[in-house]
């Protein structure tokens, strides 16, 4: 009985409604139709699309500047490397690399210009993130329209200028990382090798980092500010450092989630897409202060294939599409939850 | 000489202070003579628009005066005005009467939606803004749920009108013949070309007068004191989570109020869009009048409705004549409300650690001799 109790206690009653109820759709599937394996094809490719994204929250929940609702930040440097990628004709892997490789500027400079911002605003970052976010994608929404790409792929193709709303990467480096050593079982089950590899390699980065002097500096500057001013480390230092992580990794992510969705959505499209990150950390068990890996690993598989596996036997059974209500049910409820949570525990 | 440098500072002040309008003032100036709109025509709009969103913008005030920031949360109550604009719609009700119905009808929902909000923002005290933020996005699917799936199977709802062709759900888009700007043309009023919906005003004016007389009882002191100070208030033996309840009750049942009125004006409900992007607007509005996020008067509710509005009539075509496109204008205008409500939050947490800052130092040279 204690045993049960202790485990409650660590997992918290929310992973554990989480899991219970995607178990359940799991075992629905069958008898509605629902191909398991498909399904399970499904959540780890979700999964690996999405992991980077919520890695990308560690640093700054870890150095006390929240979670980051300013993904879309990092996101806006992705789509500008991915879109210069195909300009400039790159395809294939020299397309990815190059995608990844002309995003960094600009992923290093949005992080370092809003880290400076948040270091002037400690206790508002949540709020101001949120805004900071929205604002740039609604400027970016002018420039997809005025920058002078010429690439007659990416280009309305009737006024002749402006991007489009989605650009396909047909033919440039889709599914890259998701083909690369993949494994195929009979027709329905595929497992994206080379994507999870790359979360892995970017997990063990991230491990490996707080595993440094920089990165334990890091977690003293969230954990107890008062300590580390008193040891001497430059807190709005770690904090810069932490903003650019998690802006880096968000332009990652969404590299990584272009090539395997197959196509570059721009204008809107970034506006909602830190909530989902936000949501899964939270589901994995991570609060507004404190997370670790395992929070992204379990809170990503859990969330992406609550969100899998919700429109698959749901409208198989019950015939009506729920997936989009439920996702923002799901995911803002969680958001909701943890913000409450956290003063109650510190007061 | 004193008085000079007094005036100087005065003047200096004022410019400070009121960044944010002063930009749109410029802004707009630029923009007018580039849209190409004749001035009656701007004249007409803006009296249209202020009757139609500033009562939505006075819902903010009452949450801000407790210290709870802006209330974004103040979409749960436009979402209770669009169930009683449905409910009242299947009944088939028309007129102002049938409009106050609706409101009667709104009332309680949104005051039990307010008192939970109320609920959950006393437990994230310090992070109200983004928790009604998230809030209102989580009862945004909610509402959702309850309108597209429940309407029709559980709650019953029989009006064609109504009811999408597959039996359940409200359709997307919804007439309201009933209804329709019977607030506005109740008192029918023309000055020149203009017409005035001086019934609106009216109303909107006693809710000024409403906000006016509330800041002066008990409970509007209470509030006040709430707003500076939580632990002070909660040792002069005030109930401090009872009142920031109330704060957030009534300015969610203004809100539903306000949304009812938004809509009587334009005439048709947009069932699914809209309801969750009221905060964003009524929100940037105050802001650009010159409010942050721990002052709010009235003044700066109509100064920003006629400035964000001005821009927002303005922004599209200035687009076209400038970019060649009115899709500039429109994405133009977005990324202003997005920005300017985060340039003013910057500016009022940055401001208040500066000055935490320079007590703490002052404190420390007090200490030292």
């Amino acid at each position: 009985m204690n045993r049960i109790r202790g485990f409650v206690e660590k997992a918290g009653w929310a992973r554990i409604i989480i899991g219970m109820l995607l178990l359940s759709l799991f075992i629905a599937a069958p008898s509605v139709g629902v191909r398991v394996d498909q399904s399970i094809t499904d959540v780890i490719a979700r999964f690996g699309m999405n992991g980077i994204m919520v890695l990308g929250m560690i640093p700054m929940v870890q150095t006390g500047c929240g979670l980051n609702f300013g993904l879309p930040l990092g996101i806006i440097a992705g789509l500008l490397g991915a879109t210069i990628s195909i300009e400039l004709g790159l395809t294939g892997i020299a397309g990815f690399a190059g995608a990844i490789g002309l995003a960094a500027p600009f992923a290093l400079l949005f992080g370092w210009a809003y880290g400076k911002l948040l270091n002037r605003v400690k206790g508002g970052e949540m709020m101001i993130a949120t805004y900071v976010g929205f604002s740039s994608v609604s400027f970016m929404c002018m420039m997809w329209m005025l920058l002078p790409y010429r690439s007659p792929k990416m280009i309305w193709a009737y006024g002749g200028s402006g991007l489009r709303t989605t650009v396909s990467l047909e033919g440039f480096w889709i599914h890259i990382l998701d083909n690369f050593l993949a494994i195929r079982i009979g027709g329905n089950f595929l497992f994206p090798t080379g994507m999870i590899l790359f979360f892995v390699f970017m997990a063990w980065i991230m491990w490996a980092f707080f595993h440094t002097k920089t990165g334990t500096a890091m977690t003293a500057v969230g954990s107890n500010p008062d300590y580390a001013r008193a040891a001497g480390i430059n807190i709005d230092k770690m904090r810069s450092i932490s903003v650019i992580m998690s802006t880096v990794y968000g332009t990652l992510g969404i590299l990584v989630y272009q090539q395997s969705f197959g196509f570059i959505q721009l204008y809107n499209a970034p506006f909602f897409m830190a909530l989902p990150a936000v949501a899964a950390i939270l589901i994995g068990g991570a609060s507004v202060n404190k997370a670790n890996i395992m929070n992204v690993v379990i809170g990503t598989i859990l969330f992406q294939g609550l969100l899998t596996m919700t429109p698959s036997v749901i409208n198989a059974a019950i015939h009506s599409d729920l997936s989009e209500v439920v996702r923002i049910i799901v995911s803002d409820g969680m958001i909701v939850y943890a913000l409450t949570r956290v003063t109650r525990k510190s007061r | 000489m004193t008085k000079k440098t007094g005036f100087k500072d005065t003047i200096s002040q004022i410019f400070v202070g009121n960044t944010v309008p002063i930009m749109f003032i410029v802004l707009i100036i630029f923009a007018i003579p580039l849209s190409g709109f004749s001035s009656g025509y701007l004249i007409q709009e803006m009296v249209t628009r202020v009757g139609r969103d500033s009562f939505l913008v006075l819902s903010l005030l009452l949450p801000i005066m407790a210290g709870m920031g802006l209330n974004f949360g103040m979409v749960l109550g436009a979402m209770s005005g669009q169930i009683g604009i449905i409910l009242g719609t299947n009944w088939g009700v028309t007129g102002v009467g049938g409009l106050f119905l609706t409101m009667a009808l709104a009332t309680p929902l949104a005051a039990l939606l307010g008192w939970m909000a109320g609920i959950v923002l006393n437990r994230a005290k310090g992070r109200e803004m983004v928790t009604s933020l998230m809030l209102g996005y989580f009862m945004n699917g909610v509402y959702q749920l309850v309108v597209l799936y429940f309407m029709g199977k559980i709650i019953s709802i029989k009006n064609p009108v109504l009811v999408l062709s597959r039996g359940y759900g409200i359709r997307n888009a919804v007439d309201l013949k009933g209804i329709r700007q019977s607030l506005d043309k109740l008192i029918p009023l023309k000055i020149g070309d203009i017409s005035v919906p001086l019934a609106t005003f009216i109303f909107i004016a006693l809710l000024c007068l409403f906000i006016w007389w509330f800041g002066r009882t008990k409970l509007g002191h209470d509030m006040r004191a709430v707003g500076q100070d939580m632990g002070v208030a909660e040792d002069a033996g005030i109930k401090v989570e009872h009142t920031r309840i109330i704060a957030v009750i009534l300015s969610t049942i203004l809100a539903c109020y306000g949304q009812i009125i938004y809509l009587q004006n334009i005439g048709t409900l947009n069932t699914y869009n809209g309801a969750d992007q009221t905060a964003v607007f009524a929100a940037a509005a105050l802001l650009i009048g010159g409010a942050s996020v721990v002052k709010a008067s009235i003044p700066n509710v109509f100064i920003g409705v006629i400035l964000f509005h001005m821009m927002f009539v303005v922004s599209p075509m200035a687009g076209k004549t400038l970019m060649g496109s009115a899709m500039i204008g429109e994405y133009f205008r977005v990324f202003i409300s997005y920005g300017v409500i985060a340039l003013a939050l910057a500016l009022y947490v940055w401001k208040h650690l500066k000055e935490r800052e320079r007590a703490r130092r002052s404190l420390r040279g007090a200490q030292e001799p």
